[in-house]
């Protein structure tokens, strides 16, 4: 007999506005403690203290526009945030500071939140949304010299880039974007070369999230439509459907798979956050908490397993802790 | 009588005057009870045999003939003995000729489905009797397809000449149908549109089953006629007559075999071929082969029964129901909507009386966006439902468009149901419980309109007359009642003079007493139960009059629906008003309509009136013997 599923350890409220990112940082040793940072649709970024629940700080960077991605770079001093006033802050958070060292212009004004990916000790790589309707920019961090600008070829009609991923196989390999447009199609890019090296079409819908497992080579990806893809990349490079899951309900925000690669976790439009093994994409849990759109949902990166928590930030202003799975 | 043996020359007309003589005296029972046994053992395998019986009934005199052939058509076990015993009788004699294509088939309707049997197999089994299968089929579909008859006959001939056209039909072998086929075509069209004008459901029923019958006899390739009907065992017993069984079969049973077989080897095919496509092709070659350890296994699933597609909220307040029904793009909240509003309606009351007429008229209005289940039964429930919160101005409305111009027919007989249910709604005690009565009464919503109201009526009617002191409500004794006004009383005024008001003025769109006739008989019947319902209310008296001159002016309708429509009325005033009320004010109606009952107790042609008559003659017995012994 299964068992119903578990309610949220904790709800933290505070943030009186829809979330729309959320981030961990509790990788850090004692006496640091294991943070939550969250960005809303008032311009706010909160810093939550896990151990205490409560608001350490809030964060006005954004001119009281949505934030709608948040990232550390390695560590919990370095955020980067994203938001609707069309810049990509960059914070620095040590000691109890809460300054902006550096802003991008991004000139862009839709809602693709960025990928960041470390090439080297203190150079990261991000992908964003250019000026330009389809194209992506790669940006070298921090000195914020563009490495290459990824424009589809002409008459491709791919429509924006709705969600970026930059990965690599292993730190100093050469890495690489995959890139979900609006059209329901993923390409992956060769950031060298400047060119798409495949590209596949996997929904009729926009493609709203997706997220790569770099071990396995495959990926998944969510739209606003009833169906999740699940794809993979062969040794020539080529992206292809593995197969497709079928919901309940029909609209994913948010997707992402737990480090360990065991599970994942998808924001439903449907108020609900499912979890599925990654293996085989066996349905897990449903858990029905909000009250409204899930935005976005984010697994923590705890070095010890038993504390692994699961975040979800919805419309409904309230983020959900979830300590679900973590035997394993 | 025992025949002598070996004999071929003697003369069997002798014989054969006996059998005569004997049968047109009405012992045809007796005799060929005898006879028919021995004979039919007797010619089994012998001609000579068989001729003897030929000339015994060929010598039979003229006069005689019919009661000759009668029986033995009647005692005869098959169509095949009869052929032996018979042989061609009919090609040969005049009289038997007439007796079998017409007495038998057309002029007569107590004669039993074996019987038909007999007879038309009788005719088909022989080249020189074939014709005259046809002929018999031509003169019974000429009959089938006329109006008149469908009009005039009793529904019992209606159904005894369909079985004939069924027989006749499953006898008939292909080139007879190809010659015949303009003919069959023709004569199918016109009875069809006939039967389906009839306001009864049964003449209704049985001109689409042979309709459909005949079009599949002509059309055996392409598509063929389909209606929807209820099926019933009359149903399915007229459709078995369609196909013989053998040794008669004339449809050989080749093809059926040949079609079983098709059938059976395609299944095969399909599943080969299913299995084919799964081993064929493999879209992802990446298939992790299931050796592998799934180390999946150890993450146990939580249960997710609750999982289920999302609902959409219905409105709360009835003024929002309106915005969305109204305007709505929305199709999942208006499903909602349409669903919820009985409930929202009947729980604020205060609410509904503010847009009572509003929201009637969008629900009289209401056509069917997406597909809900149940559509219409809603729809009724929730226009009921307004209706009793608010009777007397949503009454007037609903009355008025009853006569409007521009409506269906459909919108007119749902204003006529809305009106019923609502007035046995109100009329109800209310200590019962809303609930219980909208289960022990079924609203009348179907497919055949008409039929299942009427019975009920009838039924409450006859369970009146059966025990006067039998209650009307439903169950056994539940102890007493508690007592609270009548709702209906001081509304049903205004449910029932507007409906009788202007049934006599035609509209451009919309004629009672012409086309629409079948309207004008739902009209009929809801005055009767509306009538029934407004027992013990102060309006009765009046009501009672104004429907028996209503009554009076119709009483000559030629449609069967209508009259125990008329009918239903009578009864109604006779339960409803009371006695002394009858006997004042309304004498003079009640002796005509006496007269008019008589009448049509000996002359109508619909069983259902004529019964309907005598109940209401006996109720008015019943009257008079009630008020015998209080001196006038």
């Amino acid at each position: 007999m299964a068992l119903p599923p578990p309610d949220p350890q904790f709800v933290l409220r505070g943030t009186s506005a829809a979330v729309h990112a959320l981030h961990f940082s509790c990788g850090g040793q004692e006496p640091d403690v294991p943070v939550l940072f969250s960005g809303s649709e008032n311009g706010f970024i909160h810093i939550w203290n896990l151990k205490t629940h409560r608001v350490d700080a809030a964060l006005d960077g954004h001119g009281r526009t949505s934030v709608y991605c948040v990232q550390t770079m390695g560590g919990k001093d370095r955020l980067l945030s994203q938001g609707r006033d069309q810049r990509i802050c960059m914070w620095d958070l040590a000691e109890g500071r809460t300054s902006v060292t550096d802003s991008v212009c991004t000139e862009n004004v839709g809602f693709c939140r960025c990928s960041l990916a470390k090439v080297a000790q203190g150079r990261w790589l991000m992908a964003m949304a250019a000026r330009a309707t389809e194209e992506v920019q790669v940006l070298e961090l921090p000195s914020k010299t563009s490495v290459c600008t990824l424009k589809p070829e002409v008459g491709a009609k791919l429509g924006m880039p709705m969600c970026l991923k930059l990965w690599q196989l292993s730190c100093g390999s050469q890495p690489l974007l995959l890139a979900g447009y609006e059209d329901g199609s993923v390409v992956l890019w060769n950031l060298s070369t400047g060119k798409a090296l495949s590209q596949l079409v996997c929904h009729q819908e926009p493609v709203m999230s997706l997220d790569f497992d770099s071990e396995k080579a495959k990926g998944i990806s969510g739209s606003s439509e009833k169906v999740l893809s699940i794809w993979s990349l062969n040794e020539q490079q080529n992206l292809q459907v593995c197969k497709t899951h079928k919901l309940v309900n029909a609209g994913i925000s948010d997707i992402t798979i737990r480090a360990d690669k065991k599970i994942l976790a998808t924001a439903g439009w449907d108020h609900r956050i499912r979890i599925f093994g990654w293996k085989k994409l066996k349905p897990l849990a449903v858990l029905d908490y909000h009250t409204a759109t899930v935005h976005c949902v984010s697994f923590s990166d705890h070095q010890n397993p038993s504390e692994r928590l699961l975040a979800a930030g919805s419309k409904d202003h309230r983020i959900s802790i979830w300590s679900i799975y973590t035997q394993t | 009588v025992c025949f002598i043996p070996g004999g071929l020359d003697c003369s069997i007309s002798f014989v054969s005057h006996v059998l005569g003589k004997v049968c047109v005296h009405g012992r045809q029972k007796e005799i060929l009870g005898v006879l028919v046994p021995r004979l039919m053992d007797l010619t089994k395998s012998d001609c000579i045999w068989q001729r003897i019986c030929w000339r015994l009934v060929e010598c039979v005199p003229d006069r005689w003939m019919e009661a000759v052939v009668l029986g033995f058509v009647q005692r005869t076990p098959g169509a095949d003995v009869l052929s032996r015993l018979l042989g061609n009788l009919v090609v040969k004699n005049k009289k038997a000729q007439f007796v079998v294509t017409q007495k038998l088939l057309l002029l007569q309707y107590c004669h039993t489905t074996a019987v038909l049997q007999n007879l038309l197999g009788y005719l088909a089994l022989d080249g020189l009797r074939r014709p005259l299968l046809t002929k018999v089929l031509q003169e019974l579909l000429e009959t089938w397809g006329s109006s008149s008859a469908v009009k005039h006959s009793p529904p019992e001939q209606q159904q005894y000449i369909s079985k004939a056209i069924l027989i006749c039909l499953s006898h008939l072998k292909e080139p007879e149908i190809e010659s015949c086929r303009q003919e069959l075509l023709t004569s199918m069209m016109e009875g069809v549109k006939c039967h389906l004008d009839s306001s009864l459901p049964q003449i209704r029923r049985l001109g689409m089953i042979v309709a459909e019958s005949i079009s599949s006899k002509i059309n055996t390739d392409g598509p063929v006629l389909k209606f929807q009907y209820e099926e019933d065992d009359e149903a399915r017993e007229l459709k078995s007559l369609l196909v013989q069984t053998p040794p008669l079969c004339v449809v050989p049973s080749l093809p059926d075999d040949d079609r079983n077989e098709k059938a059976g080897a395609a299944l095969p095919l399909v599943l080969e071929s299913d299995k084919k496509s799964h081993t064929v092709a493999p879209v992802m070659p990446v298939e992790e082969s299931d050796a592998e350890l799934d180390s999946d296994d150890d993450l146990i699933p939580y249960d997710m029964s609750e999982d289920k597609e999302l609902k959409t909220k219905a409105p709360v307040y009835i003024r929002d129901c309106i915005e969305v029904l109204t305007g709505s793009e929305d199709v999942d909240k208006w499903e909602a909507t349409v669903k919820a509003l009985e409930s929202l309606v009947r729980k604020n009351p205060a609410a509904t009386k503010e847009v009572s007429v509003e929201l009637a008229k969008i629900l009289l209005h209401l056509e069917e966006k997406t597909c809900i289940e149940g559509f219409v039964e809603l729809r009724q429930r929730a226009q009921v439902a307004v209706l009793t919160t608010d009777p007397i101005p949503v009454a007037k409305y609903l009355t008025s468009q009853f006569y409007s111009l521009n409506y269906s027919l459909r919108q007119r007989m749902d204003i006529l149901d809305v009106l019923v249910l609502a007035a046995r709604e109100l009329s109800y005690p209310k200590s019962h419980g809303k609930t219980k009565h909208s289960g022990a009464q079924k609203p009348c919503i179907q497919l055949l309109p008409g039929s299942d109201s009427s019975k009920d009526w009838r039924r409450i009617v006859d369970e009146r007359i059966k025990s006067k002191t039998r209650r009307f409500a439903k169950g056994p004794s539940q102890g007493e009642l508690a007592s609270s006004p009548n709702e209906f009383s001081s509304v049903a005024g205004h449910f029932f003079f507007p409906l009788i008001q202007h049934f006599d003025r035609p509209l451009t769109t919309f004629d009672l007493l012409g086309e629409d006739h079948f309207v004008l008989g739902r009209l009929v019947h809801t005055l009767a139960v509306l009538m029934y319902l407004a027992v013990n209310t102060v309006a009765v008296t009046a009501m009672g009059k104004a429907l028996l001159e209503f009554v009076w002016a119709l009483r000559f309708h030629t449609d069967s629906y209508v009259r125990q429509g008329l009918l239903s009325c009578i009864s109604s005033v006779l339960l409803g008003v009371p006695a002394q009320h009858l006997l004042e004010d309304m004498t003079e109606e009640l002796l005509e309509t006496q007269s008019w009952l008589g009448d049509v107790v000996e002359k109508d042609p619909d069983g259902d009136c004529r019964r309907l008559a005598l109940q209401n003659l006996l109720l008015m017995e019943n009257l008079k013997k009630k008020l015998e012994p209080v001196p006038s």
